[in-house]
């Protein structure tokens, strides 16, 4: 029987027959033109899960947003499930992603700083003129800390940040399309090597000195990790060269906490310096691999550092490692060292549970070296000059140099290489030209957002690692905040706990939920003192993080030292 | 095992075993730590990060969540100081700030209000923030966000037990949110409605959509529970019905051997069939002015234009009087019975015992014809055994998983997890001519030219052997025929084999290579192995591969053909084959025979039986004339079908018994109102060999009866004395004959719920991994048979250009008769579809959605188009459970000479639009 011959009929059937089935299978379906520009962005490059941050600013810097299409097409390419490359897509604040049916963001933004100094500064009227003024081709944002807070109020312009931020002047760059990040003066390769550079790294990949010899130089100099936990560096070398290998470093150069800019002030000058304190760790703990994790706040250090590290390769000085540059994008919770590397990872920026710690569990599940940029830069000089010329410096009970970023209303604010240990008072009058013109002490953050506030009257505690626990403070990444009689402390208090709530990553609830619920309650004329007590202790507790255990810390300030704003 | 870990837990000394926790270690000893974000249950990673379950570790700054932190020895940790009871409460007042009040609340008795109560946070001092807003996208489901407390077991739930990768934990902070895909509607998404995370949800966030009232509020129903195994796939997983007033209200998954609690949409969500208006509920009989006709159709809301209702006993009588009838004027040869893989071990066993001592006859099979008999003949003569050598959960054990003619995200979807899971470790090799869901998750996946598996199959054992990957050792003590299979393969090789099969030489050589140098591998396959001509020829060479290497008898090694209906393996081992008795014990050895005669008390027929299509060409050919179908619908599942209800059409006495009106009942002569699943008492073997108790949950409705109950009261009616007085009756007489049984007994199944087969003793489990010791075969060794490059029967040509291929989908079972009864999968897949590669679509100028006609030599649908892209190009695929559609009115007869199935995966096909749309 021929199948032509055949007519057709309409069979009855069991259903309800008042559904439509589906042209296409369930959910979402990759657009081919999509996935022929994601081929094309991507080219040869490897589809390993771990470059899905990397990828995604490919596709956000080409089209200025992830459009839906786009990141279904780079799913399909990476063979990861859609959700997944949606969760960490709208994570990072530097990413836009758009739906269809979504009108894209303009293709320039503006940043405009908001964080305690910048705030301090202006930064409120700044955004609200600028708010008035975008419109077609640009947008106007508000973003946390840059890590300019000596030049605040500060606004970025595409990669272009403009200091001491004026509306006028974040729209001429606007206008005039100044819009790349500008390469400061730094010291090149030759330079640097001209100068002895690379000699002692050159001395141990040769194996002229041993590891015994720089861990000992580096422990008796007292080098301690200088990104806000102190942990003593040497030591760490040793427990992380402990277990076995293969092993991984990680440098943590997402310096975010605010009010700090010290990294940046050393990367934008001598790359180098760092840079062989990074190899020589390398070296040290035998790490495979070296992945530098960089804030995208930072664009100008991610040019010279593409730039020289391609330099050193090609000199051939890195040869005992693989250098990988990673880039932020836009979360202050990957300065947290787990969350840096599950950033690293291509995820979240989620912290993790320790136990297991980092250097035994870290980056890809391998034992991982953490560092701090400002730690690995000391590296070279402490084992050249000696440890005693490291140690030697130091005020009231401090051993060593700290790199204090000093800001708000002080005279001449910027990055301040003090005796370990010194004071606020003695950096105000003799690091930074006393208060500014008009403003009277009164109050100090120590240690950027998280490290509390305290009164003036404590202006003589030494600002160094251990010294201000006490008094419900630490001096963290060396960040100063000065305020004066001009400031708000409640203010302060509020700018400071709106930037947790913004940048908590939300995994646990004492912080997710109670920095939300703190900035309920405190924008409040009165404060509700034995909730906001209780709820500070909860976030204390029981946060998984350093950032939610610490995020009350300035709430607890005010409390403490200034109950009279808020009562 | 290492040593204990010794440590203080409030002040007294515990010991933490391997792995644990202190919250498990505090839970063991009857402490009850608050938890919302950590699951007990099997499968879920703690996740630390509600906190609600904080407790004090001696010299620490902070406190630790219990549920993650493990012990070390002589640490010190007290669940009940002040500091962490206050953190707990804390945690607790700060998430029932934001959550609708629990009087409204979509789950009333969730784990959170239920810790919150027992905590005494019933409220909350803190400001709430906004509410999301409420997602109804989906059939079978309500999002509830505003109840969210972002635990984030759901996301665990999709990605890390299931594995369908569809839930995120998207944005940041307290924006953080709970989405589908790229934060779509959920019924929007890619979801696959297993549900897995309603069952995680500690909130009432997700619920099932059955559980809640119009505005999202719990309807806070007392449901009644009943613990079974489900009716679907091979898979059998074990659930428990939720009921309310003799309805399924909602099902859960239960910690079964082969589920670990997950099921899929049709598990969870596939139940309220059994209260369709359709169902029948009385006995009916044909009307004498309604003449037989194969293009007969009843509407089954209205089955008097055909049938008349009837009393059981006008009904019974009849029915058994036409099969006697025809017995004693034709002969036992004019008789036929159709058991089901739907039913239970002892209606297997009954039916087949009533066609062999009733009808007298050998002519009794059931639907393993169509999907796996090929398989079962070659393990037969391979391995001497027709059941799987592992179970699929062995796949976690194994360092290369091949799945090839399977796709198990859609019909094994239980199954698929566990593939999927394993796959984030080992090596994971796809085979299939068309795409699918396993792809993301496999190392390699080869895209084959349909019908090609042979050439495929031996250019992988030519490599293995010509490359000496093969283990020697085994292949000597094991096999027998290896220098015959080695000598026939020297051609097969990967560059010779590569433009015949659409894969190059390299890639064959590379998955040849790690199968073999694998520790340990295993191989699963579906109907895309069995149903060809050369269906038997493609499974040998499986087990071929297998023996060769010796992946096999060990953990993590065998061959598992994954078996499609939920008793298709009981069926099986219960006789409801005509070449064999219960537990493959051939008809035609005499001693056999005469031992079964004894038993039953009546002489048997010599001769193997007909099969399922032999049967109907029989029919044809006048040779039968009667016939008895159970649960079995051969007028949508038969090739060729048009020919089957011609066949049907034409018997002079049909009877079915059915809980529906099928498309086979159409035919029926007398039809008889049976039990389903959930109504009934029973147990099933599923693909892994356990056998699983399933117990009677609602009664049936109107005058529907018990299968078991029909089928002997039509035995007596024909002259059979049969005196069951229950399902446990036939049970036990089923383990006399059946040594597969020893051990197992209906109390212990009613105990333990599953048992696997073989058992060896009252008090231990079954085996998992058999043939670590040879193989039940005459010399115990295993057969090497060699296959050669056989073509499919009907090759695409000029008229018929495209190749067609048939199967399931995820929402429907088989020929549809109760999936599409089922309110949540008709939604889902309400209509025919055909699916096409997206370039054959542009070539033939046709969009998605459009209709089009698909045509062969033996008829013609017409069906709307889906675009997918798994679709191989020159390729059509068409889910066979659609009878507006029916794809088995095109598919090819032929048979594989061995198994004789037919081939359902291969046919040449014409597709061109219908012209212009109609309306819907």
């Amino acid at each position: 029987m021929s199948g032509s011959g055949r007519k057709v009929k309409n069979y009855r059937h069991p259903g309800s027959g008042r559904g439509q089935g589906r042209p296409q299978p369930k959910g979402r379906q990759v657009d081919p033109d999509a996935q022929d520009e994601i081929r094309a962005l991507l080219g040869d490059r490897s589809r390993q899960r771990d470059l899905l941050i990397e990828y995604l600013h490919l596709i956000q810097d080409r089209y200025h947003c992830l459009s839906a299409a786009h990141l279904s097409a780079l799913a399909e390419e990476m063979r990861m499930p859609m959700a997944e490359i949606f969760e960490t897509a709208t994570f990072y604040a530097h990413f836009d992603v758009v739906k269809e049916g979504e009108s894209p963001p303009p293709a320039l933004t503006v940043r405009v700083c908001d964080s305690l100094t910048c705030e301090m500064m202006g930064a409120r009227a700044l955004l609200e003129a600028l708010a008035g003024a975008s419109g077609d081709g640009f947008r106007v944002v508000r973003a946390p800390c840059m890590g300019r807070c000596d030049t605040a109020p500060v606004a970025e312009v595409g990669h272009h940040h403009v200091d001491h931020a004026t509306p006028e002047g974040v729209l001429d760059a606007v206008k005039s399309g100044q819009t790349h990040a500008e390469i400061p003066d730094y010291r090149p390769l030759d330079a640097y090597r001209a100068d002895g550079g690379y000699t002692l790294l050159a001395d141990c990949v040769a194996g002229k000195r041993d590891f015994e010899e720089i861990a000992k130089a580096l422990d008796d100099a007292g080098l301690r990790g200088l990104g806000g936990a102190g942990f003593p560096t040497g030591r760490k070398w040793r427990i992380v060269r402990g277990f076995p290998g293969p092993r991984l470093m990680a440098v943590n150069a997402d310096e975010g906490e605010p009010g700090t800019f010290k990294d940046r002030y050393y990367l934008e000058r001598d790359p180098h310096r760092f840079l062989e304190g990074v190899l020589i760790a390398a070296w040290a703990v035998e790490c495979e691999a070296v992945y530098v994790y960089l804030r995208d706040e930072y664009p100008a250090v991610r040019e010279i550092l593409l730039e020289e590290i391609k330099a050193l390769e090609q000199a051939g000085l890195a040869a005992h490692t693989k250098l990988h540059l990673r880039r932020g994008a836009g979360a202050y919770i990957c300065g947290e060292e787990s969350s840096m590397i599950e950033s690293i990872e291509g995820k979240r920026g989620l912290p993790r549970h320790r136990p297991p710690y980092v250097a035994e569990v870290g980056v890809f599940g391998r034992p991982t070296l953490v560092q701090n940029v400002e730690t690995m830069y000391w590296v070279r000089d402490i084992v050249e000059k000696g440890a005693d010329w490291f140690a030697g410096h130091g005020r009231h009970g401090g051993k060593g140099l700290r790199s204090y970023s000093v800001s708000g209303r002080v005279k001449e604010p910027g990055v301040k290489l003090a005796p370990a240990g010194v004071t606020v008072r003695e950096l105000i009058e003799e690091f930074c030209g006393g208060m500014a013109e008009g403003h009277s002490f009164k109050a100090y953050l120590p240690g950027g957002a998280s490290g509390g506030i305290l009164p003036a009257s404590m202006g003589d505690l030494p600002l160094e690692f251990g010294k201000l626990e006490e008094h419900g403070c630490f001096v963290g990444s060396h960040a100063v905040v000065v305020l004066s009689d001009k400031d708000s402390m409640k203010d302060a208090a509020i700018n400071l706990m709106r930037f947790f709530e913004d940048e908590s990553c939300g995994q646990c609830t004492p912080c997710r939920v109670g920095t939300e619920k703190a900035v309920k309650l405190m924008v409040e004329p009165k404060w509700d003192e034995p909730l906001l007590k209780e709820l500070g202790q909860a976030m204390t507790d029981a946060s998984i993080c350093g950032l939610g255990q610490a995020a009350a810390n300035p709430l607890k300030s005010v409390m403490k030292y200034f109950r009279e704003e808020i009562t | 095992m290492s040593e204990p870990i010794r440590f203080t837990l409030d002040g007294f000394d515990v010991e933490a075993r391997e792995g644990e926790s202190i919250w498990q270690v505090a839970f063991r000893h009857g402490i009850r730590i608050p938890h919302l974000c950590y699951s007990p249950a099997p499968g879920y990673r703690a996740d630390g990060n509600c906190r609600a379950c904080m407790v004090e570790v001696e010299g620490e700054r902070v406190l630790a969540a219990s549920c993650i932190r493990k012990p070390t020895p002589g640490m010190t940790v007290r669940t009940d100081t002040d500091r962490a009871k206050f953190s707990r409460t804390m945690v607790m007042e700060l998430l029932v700030a934001d959550q609708p009040p629990r009087e409204v609340a979509h789950e009333h008795d969730s784990k959170l209000w239920n810790w919150a109560e027992s905590m005494s946070v019933e409220q909350s001092r803190f400001p709430s923030r906004g509410a999301p807003a409420p997602d109804p996208s989906h059939k079978a489901m309500r999002v509830n966000l505003d109840a969210c407390i972002h635990c984030n077991l759901c996301v665990r739930a999709c990605r890390e037990v299931q594995v369908n990768d569809v839930i995120g934990m998207a944005y940041r902070g307290i924006g953080s949110k709970i989405v589908f895909d790229f934060d779509d509607p959920m019924g929007e998404s890619t979801c696959v409605a297993c549900g897995e995370c309603v069952q995680a949800c500690p909130t009432g966030a997700l619920m099932e959509a059955t559980l809640v009232d119009d505005n999202g509020a719990d309807r806070r129903l007392e449901l009644d529970e009943v613990a079974s195994v489900c009716p679907y796939c091979g898979v059998g997983c074990q659930i428990t019905y939720q009921i309310k007033e003799n309805e399924i209200v909602a099902v859960q998954g239960r910690d079964g051997p082969a589920n670990h609690n997950r099921l899929c949409v049709k598990g969870r969500f596939g139940f309220d069939y059994v209260k369709h208006p359709h169902r029948l509920t009385k006995p009916l009989i044909r009307r004498d002015d309604a003449p037989k006709d194969p293009d007969c159709e009843v509407d089954p809301a209205n089955p008097m234009t055909h049938f008349r209702e009837a009393s059981w006993e006008e009904a019974l009588d009849f029915a058994a009087e036409g099969l006697r009838r025809i017995r004693d004027r034709d002969g036992s040869k004019a008789l036929a019975g159709f058991g089901s893989a739907k039913g239970s071990n002892e209606e297997a066993y009954l039916v087949q015992k009533l066609v062999r001592t009733g009808f007298g006859t050998n002519n009794v099979d059931h639907c393993t014809r169509l999907c796996h008999a090929s398989s079962v003949a070659a393990l037969l003569e391979g391995i001497g055994s027709g059941a799987v050598t592992a179970p699929f959960t062995a796949c976690l054990d194994s360092d290369v998983i091949i799945v090839i003619g399977a796709n198990p995200t859609e019909n094994h979807p239980v199954a698929a997890t566990f593939f999927k899971q394993a796959a984030k470790r080992a090596t994971l090799i796809v085979m299939d001519p068309r795409g699918q869901a396993l792809r993301r998750h496999a190392t390699h996946m080869l895209q084959f030219r349909p019908g090609t598996d042979v050439a495929l199959l031996n250019a992988m054992l030519n490599v293995i052997v010509t490359e000496e990957l093969y283990d020697r050792q085994y292949v000597e003590a094991q096999t027998e025929g290896f220098e015959n299979l080695k000598r026939h393969i020297q051609d097969f090789t990967p560059e010779a084999m590569q433009d015949i099969c659409g894969i190059d030489a390299d890639t064959i050589r590379t998955v040849a290579r790690k199968y073999a140098k694998a520790e340990r591998a295993i191989i699963f396959w579906g109907m895309g192995i069995s149903q060809h001509v050369h269906g038997t020829d493609n499974a040998r060479c499986l087990i071929a591969l297998s023996l060769i290497t010796g992946q096999v008898g060990r953990p993590g090694t065998g061959l598992h053909p994954l078996r499609g209906q939920n008793n298709v393996q009981g069926a099986s081992d219960a006789g409801l084959i005509p070449m064999v008795f219960p537990d493959y014990q051939s008809v035609e050895v005499e001693d056999i025979r005469k031992r079964f005669e004894d038993v039953w008390g009546t002489a048997l027929d010599p001769k193997k039986g007909l099969t399922v299509v032999e049967i109907m060409d029989a029919v044809h050919d006048d040779v039968i004339k009667g016939m008895y179908i159970m649960g079995e619908n051969p007028a949508m599942s038969d090739p060729d079908v048009q020919h089957a209800r011609e066949g049907l059409a034409k018997l002079e006495h049909l009877v079915v018994q059915d809980i529906f009106l099928t498309e086979t009942a159409y035919h029926a002569d007398v039809v008889l109102p049976a039990s389903a699943w959930p109504e009934k008492d029973g147990t099933v073997t599923n693909t892994n060999r356990q056998v699983q108790m399933g117990r009677k949950a609602l009664e049936m409705p109107g005058e529907a009866r018990q299968d078991w109950w029909i089928i002997q009261e039509i035995a007596r009616r024909i002259g059979l004395d049969w005196n069951y007085e229950s399902v446990a009756d036939v049970f036990a007489e089923m383990a006399t004959v059946m040594p597969s049984l020893n051990n197992i007994t209906w109390q212990r199944l009613l105990d333990e719920s599953a048992v696997t087969y073989p058992c060896e003793a009252p008090d231990k489990p079954g085996n998992d991994i058999v043939f670590g010791e040879g193989f039940p075969t005459p010399d115990g060794r295993g057969k090497l048979v060699p296959a050669s490059i056989v073509p499919p029967d009907e090759r695409p040509d000029d008229e018929f250009p495209m190749v067609l291929s048939t199967g399931r989908q995820l929402e429907h079972w088989h020929t549809g008769a109760i999936t599409r009864r089922a309110s949540v999968l008709d939604s889902l897949e309400p209509e025919a579809v055909a699916s096409l590669n997206p370039r054959d679509m542009r070539r033939l100028g046709i969009s998605a959605g459009e209709r089009v006609r698909v045509s062969t030599r033996r008829g013609i649908i017409e069906l709307k188009c889906r675009k997918d892209a798994a679709i191989q190009e020159g390729m059509v695929f068409i889910p066979f459970c659609y009878a507006e559609a029916a794809a088995n009115l095109l598919t090819n007869p032929a048979l594989d000479p061995f198994g004789k199935i037919p081939e359902f995966k291969f046919c040449a096909a014409r597709v061109e639009p219908a012209g212009a749309a109609e309306a819907a």
